[in-house]
């Protein structure tokens, strides 16, 4: 890896740095992007739909149009992530060319390649890409990704699999940490990662970037549990703006990640937000139809 | 040993929490208003400023903060947090705690694309200092009684009295120079 390389993916992690204790929301108009930054927010990502929406429809899901990004770019003072099919690294090539702060390769939209994810290292913008385990977060981060959120499962107002990707992978740091030299050799392989990227992951005893939890998350209580889980921050998408009082909503959601781990205000701040997001069971939801499994 | 605190809402927090302990001094998170007692210097960490600025209005540490600023307690501003001790924030009036006789412009460099590293030589400390630069601010104009120590093409650290200020972020760095003036010599 060169040095202007190198340095460039420093910087990008470092942007990650100054986000956590935050949340990112989606947002798919200049005016949901205002009520983000208003409501707290410490970056927005633009989309063309929310991902309840993009659920129901059932069609191609892309990158959003360079018209929308823009406008909500000059609609708000935060960082404007966006996302791009996994694999898409056309898509991610003319996110860069628009100057977005984060590219977001993610299983949310439809993937446009199944075996490869994009080569990160060839670009100059900041990668976040999902992960649902720990061999899939390294993976991501030796292809180049400065951030890593949990997958979850987007659009559902369902907050069970955001913890069961967060605490699987604290679970496998935890166990990476427990090996010796020979048995993180058979670990590493086993997980499909570089030994160098899993044995530096054990000794820090988390993983080397910044992690969010996302996927489902739709009230203050379920940002508070993800980050007393030790997530950095979270996203929330869907879980706002399908709920009747977005303002409240958000403002109360980003109070709740920041004093996580203080019931007495997450009581307070709790207290009569209206009537929230329609959850989905996942039970109900057949294998093809979680977002979750696609990119590996 | 002197008690620092750091403002605690959100960003890079836990980086300079590491710096203080390092240099073998008491850190303190503050997220309350009791967090506030007895602190002997506070630092206002990079994040995004307009979401850090909104938790000092709403939990009303702001106007605590600034009275012990007023009083005396030094105060640190890295990148977001120096945006928030301006007197002045081009074309956005002021920043949430007032105190600091700057111009400062928020995002001044660009997106994360135009993000950057440089050494930059600081006459106080005769040593060139790594310095980061993260969607940072510029500071565009500087009144009489600040005084810059440290600059890129524009002043990027300054001190007035007990207050100091940079755009860019030691607390990244493997390096401690500037944290240790801090608490060396701003912190009384």
């Amino acid at each position: 890896m060169s040095e202007i390389v190198n340095e460039r993916y420093e910087l990008n992690k470092n942007l990650a740095q100054m986000l956590k204790g935050g949340v990112i929301m989606d947002v798919t108009s200049p005016k949901e992007a205002e009520i983000a930054e208003k409501a707290g927010a410490v970056a927005v990502m633009a989309l063309q739909k929310v991902p309840a929406d993009l659920r129901k429809e059932g069609k191609v899901a892309r990158m959003a149009d360079p018209k929308i990004i823009l406008e909500i770019k000059s609609a708000v003072s935060i960082p404007v992530m966006a996302k791009v099919r996994i694999g898409h690294f056309v898509e991610a090539q003319i996110l860069e060319a628009l100057g977005i702060d984060y590219i977001d390769e993610s299983e949310v939209l439809t993937p446009a390649d199944e075996e490869h994810h994009i080569d990160k290292w060839k670009f100059k913008a900041a990668f976040v890409c999902g992960a649902r385990d720990l061999g899939e977060a390294l993976r991501r981060i030796q292809e180049g990704a400065s951030m890593i959120r949990t997958k979850g499962e987007a659009g559902t107002g369902n907050v069970v699999e955001a913890v069961r990707h967060l605490r699987r992978i604290n679970k496998q740091i935890s166990y990476a940490a427990s090996l010796n030299e020979d048995e993180l050799y058979a670990y590493a392989k086993e997980l499909g990662v570089s030994y160098e990227l899993l044995k530096k992951t054990a000794e820090l005893k988390r993983l080397p970037v910044v992690n969010f939890a996302a996927g489902g998350i739709a009230t203050p209580a379920d940002a508070a549990l993800m980050m007393q889980l030790g997530a950095d921050g979270v996203f929330v998408g869907s879980g706002i703006f399908k709920s009747k009082n977005p303002e409240k909503r958000a403002r109360a959601i980003v109070m709740a990640t920041t004093y996580y781990n203080d019931p007495k205000i997450l009581a307070e701040i709790s207290y009569d937000l209206g009537e929230e997001m329609e959850g989905i069971d996942l039970r109900n939801l057949s294998e093809h139809e979680l977002l979750q499994f696609r990119g590996n | 040993m002197k008690t620092i605190g750091v403002l605690a809402f959100q960003g890079g927090v836990i980086e300079h929490v590491k710096k203080i302990e390092e240099l073998g001094a008491k850190p303190q998170l503050v997220k309350k208003k009791e967090d506030l007692k007895s602190l002997d210097g506070l630092i206002l960490p990079g994040g995004e400023s307009t979401t850090i600025g909104k938790f000092l209005i709403e939990t009303g540490l702001k106007d605590q903060i600034l009275s012990l600023i007023y009083e005396g307690m030094s105060v640190w501003g890295t990148c977001a947090g120096a945006i928030l001790l301006s007197k002045n924030i081009k074309n956005q009036g002021s920043g949430v705690l007032p105190v600091l006789n700057i111009v400062i412009e928020r995002n001044a460099y660009g997106s994360q694309l135009d993000s950057f590293k440089k050494e930059v030589f600081v006459p106080r400390f005769n040593i060139a200092t790594e310095c980061i630069f993260i969607r940072a601010p510029r500071i565009v104009e500087v009144a009489e009684g600040v005084e810059v120590l440290a600059e890129l093409e524009t002043p990027i650290a300054v001190l007035q009295k007990n207050i100091l200020a940079t755009t860019f972020h030691p607390e990244l760095t493997s390096q401690n120079y500037w944290h240790s003036f801090f608490v060396e010599n701003v912190v009384k």
